[in-house]
């Protein structure tokens, strides 16, 4: 007979000594590891919790300025540093790692309305309610020198934005019209305009640099080609875009924010509908920018909170509100997609993690593939009714609160009454407009 | 950007006439598109003979490599992964591999690894979700081929046992074998003669390490039975009868790490004696003494299911670690082997001298009964099989009845007890080789354990999630997505994913007329419907085989009643 019983030699599984690591044989086959969807569910459920344990996204007040901040600027080279506008008309530059601000200027009588950063990242420009344009030096007055402009540019109307071109020495303000100026000239080179309304803002195009967007007074968005020094075309909505903000991955994607507490996501191919509506606001949203990743965009509203929506979905992930924190007026993404900083009327930017539980700092190969892990089992089990509840809970302050019942039941009034009407009426006699295509009046070319 | 592309586009015609004049010199790192006769290695000398005959036999090949952007950097050509494996590698000596490709891999090992219940059919889905889960199935596919080839590194095989000449493995006695075999598993061979304190039953830790033994007059006992050293001993001065089930008919659930009664569950059926627990979804099997087998999970007041196995009462149940098979024996003297996963039908059925009153499998599919005093195992074919019954694999008889049979986890010796003490048997091929270090692991140290418990109480499944199929949360929760469905097209009046009526393009040259216009609509309108008749067309002869099947079946006096 043929005889071969199992023997293992411990010497195979036990290690040699105390300072070995210790072994442990891998095998994979599911009969040894029975229960892997429940476990792996109560895995995900107890990740999502932990989640929700350490989602503190709050990280600093950088106090300051002396009147409402309207407007931030990213420094393009620094991670470290961000440039803020104020209503009296300060600029102030701050250093992120220290908390502090490391330079002021008093740069305009009556509001900065606009602060925009060179490419190279050695001189910004600003303009204010004096109708002027002003390039200052990004590195501070040496010894004895004063604060001074490098270069002022006096204009006929107030300027309400202004954008920097991405590659080169060019850049638009927006007020009356938009003008294309070279840093070198001080009259623009060109001045775009298509209707009679005042427009408040201007963005230039990150990837085709030669493109511009504009959002003007009469509820339209513009956009124009540089080079032909022409308004391409045109988007008519239902109310008044605040801003837009071009998406840095995908060159013809842009988001405006819109005063009908909704975000619009179109491509400039086909303006006729948005790709997304994002709706969750509760008033007017006021900025609006992308992460570098252009994944997601954080905005900005007037009732008091920030959030952050994903691209391609249309309700927001993420939501930020503190009691101290009113109207939220400007919002920025830092260039490395950690970090979100928003100014407020009440005279303070905070700083504000992009992922309210993730952890800061350099980790280490275990801590990620576990932070991985976890991640993917949440992904998994996202839909499951008890995760889902769990993963969406945010707190949210008690006026937003009741604003979105209010909301809610106004518009199942008006969706009830839409549907009585397709019901009762002869069909085909009323058509069905799909919601994204509500919003949009009319497209020009 | 115009400005820039121009030079570019000037740039490279020039350098293509440039080439064209000068031949390029064959880099080694660039594999030749013909291939040499099969077997042809020619030596090193030859090589650039060979090469010069070659090159102007080359056929165009889509996969040339193209010219790099970047000067100075070799470009390796990018073929598609099959080509490139399967095409000889040449080295530079010409040597060929003589077995060209992947290693082949068993379709058993990777079947075993797939999980996607590929026959179940999803709703209709949008494109970008259709497409989503064809990329998670052919991912699922490659994960399943790497892992059925990781199983090379397992260290370990499994015993066996086979007799030369035909001889009948079951006349082989247990004495021979523990002379055959090594000195370590000759130890794991033991009998203890406890005979003061009654007839014994006994556990082995999950781990396989220790085994814990009660005799029925009050002595227990937990040893680590390798080493025969005893870890405590204690004598209770009362019976000690199976700790799990109830004299009253209610199987109560106590969860342990918690010490909580989870679910109490009337079984309605008298005495339960016969309990065991499937190990694949924690479903408890009770036998009872009308010859069914009733499931139960805590989560629901009624049995999962019922299945009817003897004509009289059942005496034993064992489920195999996959959950796909379970024996049951009875008082009419059958063994049956029943499939679990699909209709609960009968395998295979064999009358024995006299009933089993005990039934065990090992981790490899091996059964185990115990009759009296004899104790008989059975062997499948492969891992995937059922026991087969024709042929015991091996037999022993004992000094006394025997009271309890299980199986040690990782180690091919099955204990046994009885009413003289504790055997310890051997059996080739019962065991796992191979275990998981992170699951059970017979050599783990203190350290390993603690940490094994902590992930196993954070990790520890609800007991409401206990069903007949384990994977059911991985599933697509088909009913709540029609519900859910309908219950959009209730608030919206319209059914947002139904196709929009078909809106001619406007054409140009007069072919937008209003009459061509209606002309191109009646015809996509017809083609539809064609679609739709054709389909039902298929559908109704589909009806009409089912409804003829169950006609054909055995013809009672209840069918004129049926419609």
């Amino acid at each position: 007979m043929k005889v071969k019983m199992l023997s293992r030699n411990p010497d195979n599984y036990v290690r040699e000594t105390k300072l070995d690591l210790q072994r442990v044989p891998r095998n994979y086959d599911p009969t040894l590891h029975p229960f892997e969807v429940p476990r792996e569910y109560v895995r995900a459920l107890n990740a999502t919790k932990l989640e929700r344990v350490f989602a503190k996204p709050f990280l600093a007040s950088l106090d300051g300025h002396r009147d409402g901040v309207n407007c931030l600027a990213k420094h393009p080279k620094s991670l470290a540093t961000v440039l803020s506008g104020a209503c009296d008309g300060e600029v102030r530059i701050w250093n992120l790692t220290k908390r502090k601000c490391i330079r002021t200027i008093q740069a305009h009588e009556g509001f900065v309305r606009g602060i925009c950063t060179r490419f190279c990242g050695t001189s910004f420009f600003t303009v204010g309610d004096d109708k002027t344009v002003k390039q200052w030096k990004m590195d501070g007055p040496g010894y004895g020198e004063e604060e001074e402009p490098l270069h002022t540019i006096l204009g006929k109307t107030v300027y309400t934005g202004i954008d920097h071109h991405w590659k080169e020495a060019v850049f638009a303000t927006c007020g009356q019209q938009v003008d294309i100026w070279d840093e070198q000239r001080t009259s623009p080179i060109c001045s775009m305009t298509w209707g009679f309304d005042s427009i408040s803002s201007v963005k230039f195009n990150p990837i085709e640099t030669f493109l511009l967007g504009s959002c003007a007074s009469d509820r339209n968005i513009v956009l124009y080609d540089m080079r032909q020094a022409t308004p391409l075309k045109k988007v008519i909505l239902d109310m008044r875009t605040n801003t837009i903000c071009w998406n840095p991955m995908e060159a013809f994607i842009f988001t405006a924010a819109n005063e009908d507490y909704n975000l619009y996501t179109f491509d400039m191919r086909a303006l006729d509908t948005p790709v997304m509506v994002h709706m969750d606001h509760v008033s007017a949203v006021l900025d609006v920018d992308y992460s570098p990743t252009g994944k997601e965009f954080v905005s900005a509203s007037f009732d008091k909170s920030i959030r952050i929506f994903p691209v391609d979905k249309s309700r927001s992930r993420e939501v930020y509100h503190t009691k101290r924190m009113q109207h939220v007026i400007c919002v920025k993404w830092t260039s490395d997609s950690k970090y979100i900083m928003c100014g407020s009327d009440e005279m303070n930017i905070r700083l504000w993690k992009a992922n309210a539980s993730e952890k800061l700092g350099v980790l280490t190969s275990r801590e990620k593939a576990a932070k991985d892990y976890n991640q993917k089992l949440k992904e998994k089990f996202q839909h499951h009714p008890h995760i889902k509840r769990i993963a969406r809970h945010r707190h949210l302050p008690k006026s937003i609160y009741s604003q979105i019942q209010e909301q809610r039941i106004m518009k199942e009034a008006r969706r009830r009454k839409e549907v009585n009407r397709l019901k009762h009426s002869k069909p085909g006699s009323v058509s069905i407009v799909p919601e994204k295509k509500k919003h949009i009046v009319a497209v020009v070319k | 950007m115009e400005t820039a592309s121009k030079p570019g586009r000037d740039v490279q015609p020039k350098k293509a006439r440039l080439q064209t004049k000068k031949k390029k010199p064959r880099r080694y790192w660039e594999k030749e598109a013909t291939l040499t006769a099969a077997g042809a290695s020619p030596g090193p000398p030859r090589n650039k003979k060979r090469n010069r005959e070659l090159r102007p036999q080359r056929p165009k090949n889509i996969n040339l490599p193209k010219k790099s952007r970047i000067p100075g950097k070799p470009q390796f050509p990018k073929k598609p992964r099959e080509q490139r494996n399967l095409e000889p590698q040449r080295n530079l000596s010409g040597a060929q591999d003589p077995f060209p490709g992947p290693a082949p891999i068993p379709e058993e090992v990777a079947r075993k690894f797939r999980r996607i219940d590929k026959s179940k059919k999803l709703p209709h889905s949008k494109s970008k979700t259709r497409s989503r889960l064809e990329v998670a199935e052919a991912e699922e596919e490659e994960i399943s081929i790497k892992a059925a080839r990781s199983e090379l590194l397992l260290a370990e095989e499994p015993g066996f046992l086979e007799g030369e000449d035909g001889e009948d493995t079951a006349k082989i006695r247990q004495a021979e074998i523990v002379e055959a075999v090594d000195i370590a598993s000759a130890a794991k061979h033991f009998d203890l003669n406890l005979r003061q304190f009654g007839p014994y039953r006994l556990n082995y830790s999950p781990v396989g390490r220790h085994l814990a033994f009660g005799g029925h007059r009050g002595h227990v006992a937990t040893l680590d039975w390798v080493t025969k050293r005893l870890m405590c001993e204690i004598n209770v001065m009362e019976a000690v009868r199976d700790i799990r089930s109830s004299e009253t008919g209610f199987l109560t659930y106590l969860d342990v790490s918690v010490g909580k009664i989870v679910a109490a569950l009337n079984a309605r059926a008298g005495r339960l004696d016969v309990m065991t627990k499937n190990p694949y979804n924690a479903v408890i099997h009770l036998g009872h003494s009308n010859g069914t087998v009733s499931l139960w999970s805590p989560a629901m007041k009624e049995p999962l299911a019922k299945i009817l196995c003897h004509r009289g009462g059942v005496r034993a149940v064992a489920v195999d670690s996959t959950g796909t098979y379970m024996a049951t024996s009875g008082l009419d003297h059958q063994l049956k082997i029943f499939d679990l996963r699909g209709m609960f039908q009968p395998l295979s059925a064999r009358t024995l001298p006299q009933g089993a009153g005990h039934l065990a499998f090992s981790q490899r599919g091996l059964l185990a009964a115990g009759m009296s005093d004899v104790v008989n195992i059975w062997m499948g074919q492969g891992m995937a099989s059922p026991p087969s019954l024709e042929q015991p694999y091996l037999t022993h008889r004992l000094s006394g009845h025997v009271h309890g049979l299980h199986f040690c986890p990782f180690e091919d010796v099955l204990g046994l007890g009885h009413s003289g003490g504790i055997t310890s048997m051997l059996v080739p091929g019962a065991a796992e080789p191979n275990f998981d270090g992170l699951e059970n692991n017979p050599y783990r140290s203190q350290k390993q354990r603690q940490e094994w418990e902590v992930k196993a109480l954070l990790e520890k499944v609800p007991a409401e999630l206990i069903c007949l199929d384990p994977r059911a949360l991985a599933e697509v929760d088909v009913i709540s997505l029609e519900q859910e469905k309908k219950e959009r097209i209730e608030r919206l009046g319209y059914d947002p994913e139904a196709k929009a009526p078909f809106q001619p393009k406007p054409k140009q040259k007069g072919r937008s007329s209003t009459a061509s216009l209606v002309k191109r609509r009646r015809k996509v309108m017809d083609k539809e419907h064609r679609d739709k008749v054709r389909q039902s067309l298929e559908q109704q002869p589909q009806k009409q085989e089912k409804k003829a099947k169950p006609l054909k079946a055995r013809p009672s006096a209840l069918d004129r009643f049926v419609r």
